[in-house]
């Protein structure tokens, strides 16, 4: 016999569950005007937009960048983010950004554009070195 | 975005274009070099061989794939747990180990390929995953070997990856890790608690432990002498310790605990040798890993068809889920529209 641990009153439904029931769209077929979203058949995976996830931990803190996710929209991607990035309270607030909303500077262009600070150590307070040991300066 | 970077260069190319191609080409490989001599991190946009991008591809979305499949022998004893407190905990664990799959599939896509191609290719049987999911739990006592076993040696594997040269997989890692051992410590304690039990008990305990032992140090991979991409890993910094290193210092930590379970492992070489300062242990059976690599395991079929049974029947709540965005949107561009 071949080993299985799927316990026997989980074993799979499958003709139940390839029946129309309320609420599958695939069943009742679209609605006039509603948007087909993916193929039934063949590819049942729209493409979902990518959304960045920012957690602030606790009050008084910024949010952080915790990871992205998708989801077909707003609120879905809020609650996703909540079910994947707060499941041990790690945050107060969660802020979810489209990702293809983020601008991001050239990772090719590293060396030049952080140019600007290269060489002016004096914007640094380890730079004066004559004040040293001058009590709380 | 980062998909960009996976697109041929165009055949038609002028020679001074061609020129500047493999300047860029070379001043990439140089960057990608001094980033690895500092033991630095590579981020998705940076330039990177092809070869470590294939490499990262294909190691992260097995990964992925097998937090997803190991869903399944405990999501299977859900109703079986033996307690509502057991219950809880382990359908926080299955929950976690659902995560874990998304957090990897994320760190995969930033390589240029989409979580659902990744999708695909797991339920058309394309796509590897982790061996030791081909195993049954059988018993209850299973869910303490697997927490304790299977999720120990995972832990051991993924420390060290936490600190991998590529950015997204290493955050990944640190996040999983930290949840990681919440799943080991509460298969301890179920072992432990069976141990303890009456005489019936603890032999469900111990022949759970005998049967998850050899499987769980076959999750470090094959033999040093037969791991032929392990070299590459290395020095990539993707990966920071071998095979038979990792099973080794694993080997060791059991051998303690072992003791504290008030059980034995079935394995009557294992030992400390002196010469070397590393745990051995008894020769592993590695045609049955390749077997189970293959397709032949146990469970493989069992795995592979509930896998895209999950995935058939959510395709309803993804469309709906869709469609009612869509409207969403539709009805807001009407009202401001009208505004």
């Amino acid at each position: 016999m071949i080993p299985n641990d799927t316990p026997t009153s989980q074993v799979p439904s499958r003709p139940l569950d390839s029946q129309a029931r309320p609420g599958n769209p695939a069943a009742v077929g679209p609605r006039p005007g509603t948007p087909v979203v993916g193929a039934p058949q063949e590819s049942t995976t729209s493409v979902w937009p990518l959304w960045e996830v920012f957690v602030r931990s606790s009050r008084g803190l910024s949010h952080v960048h915790a990871g992205s996710l998708h989801a077909p929209d707003a609120a879905m991607a809020l609650r996703n983010a909540r079910d994947l990035y707060t499941r041990r309270n790690e945050g107060v607030s969660i802020w979810v950004v489209p990702a293809d909303a983020i601008a991001a500077s050239d990772p090719d262009a590293k060396g030049s554009f952080f140019e600007s600070p290269q060489g002016k150590d004096y914007r640094h307070a380890t730079y004066y070195t004559k004040s040293e040991g001058v009590k709380h300066l | 975005m980062a998909s960009q970077n996976l697109q041929p260069v165009p055949e038609a190319l002028s020679p001074e274009e061609q020129e500047r191609a493999a300047q860029l080409e070379a001043e990439g490989q140089a960057y990608f070099d001094r980033v690895m001599a500092d033991d630095s991190r590579i981020e998705p946009k940076d330039w990177m061989p092809a070869a470590y991008r294939k490499t990262l591809l294909r190691q992260i979305s097995q990964h992925a794939h097998s937090e997803i499949i190991g869903m399944q022998p405990e999501a299977n004893w859900i109703s079986r747990a033996p307690s509502l407190k057991r219950k809880a905990i382990l359908m926080a664990k299955v929950q976690d180990e659902a995560g874990h799959g998304l957090y990897l599939y994320s760190a995969a896509e930033t390589l240029g390929q989409s979580r659902d191609k990744m999708t695909d290719d797991l339920i058309a049987g394309k796509a590897r995953y982790s061996s030791i999911f081909n195993y049954p739990a059988l018993t209850w006592a299973d869910m303490g070997a697997i927490g304790w076993l299977v999720d120990g040696a995972a832990i051991c594997n993924q420390v060290p990856l936490c600190r991998a040269s590529y950015g997204p997989y290493g955050r990944a890692m640190v996040r999983i890790c930290k949840e990681e051992s919440f799943h080991q410590r509460q298969g301890f304690e179920i072992l432990l608690e069976l141990s303890n039990g009456t005489p019936a008990q603890k032999q469900m305990a111990q022949d759970a432990v005998n049967r998850w032992y050899a499987p769980a140090l076959m999750m470090f991979g094959p033999p040093d002498d037969d791991s032929p991409n392990s070299k590459q890993s290395m020095a990539w910094n993707i990966k920071r310790f071998s095979n038979d290193e990792l099973r080794s210092r694993f080997v060791g930590m059991m051998v303690e605990q072992v003791r504290v379970l008030g059980l034995t492992l079935p394995d009557s070489e294992v030992r400390f040798n002196d010469e070397t300062r590393k745990w051995e242990h008894g020769p592993l059976d590695w045609e049955e890993f390749k077997e189970v690599l293959a397709g032949r395991g146990p469970c493989n079929a069992q795995r592979l068809e509930r896998r895209r049974e999950a995935h058939d029947d959510g395709a309803w709540v993804r469309e709906a889920a869709a469609a009612y965005a869509a409207k969403q949107a539709r009805k807001h561009a009407e009202k401001e529209y009208a505004a």
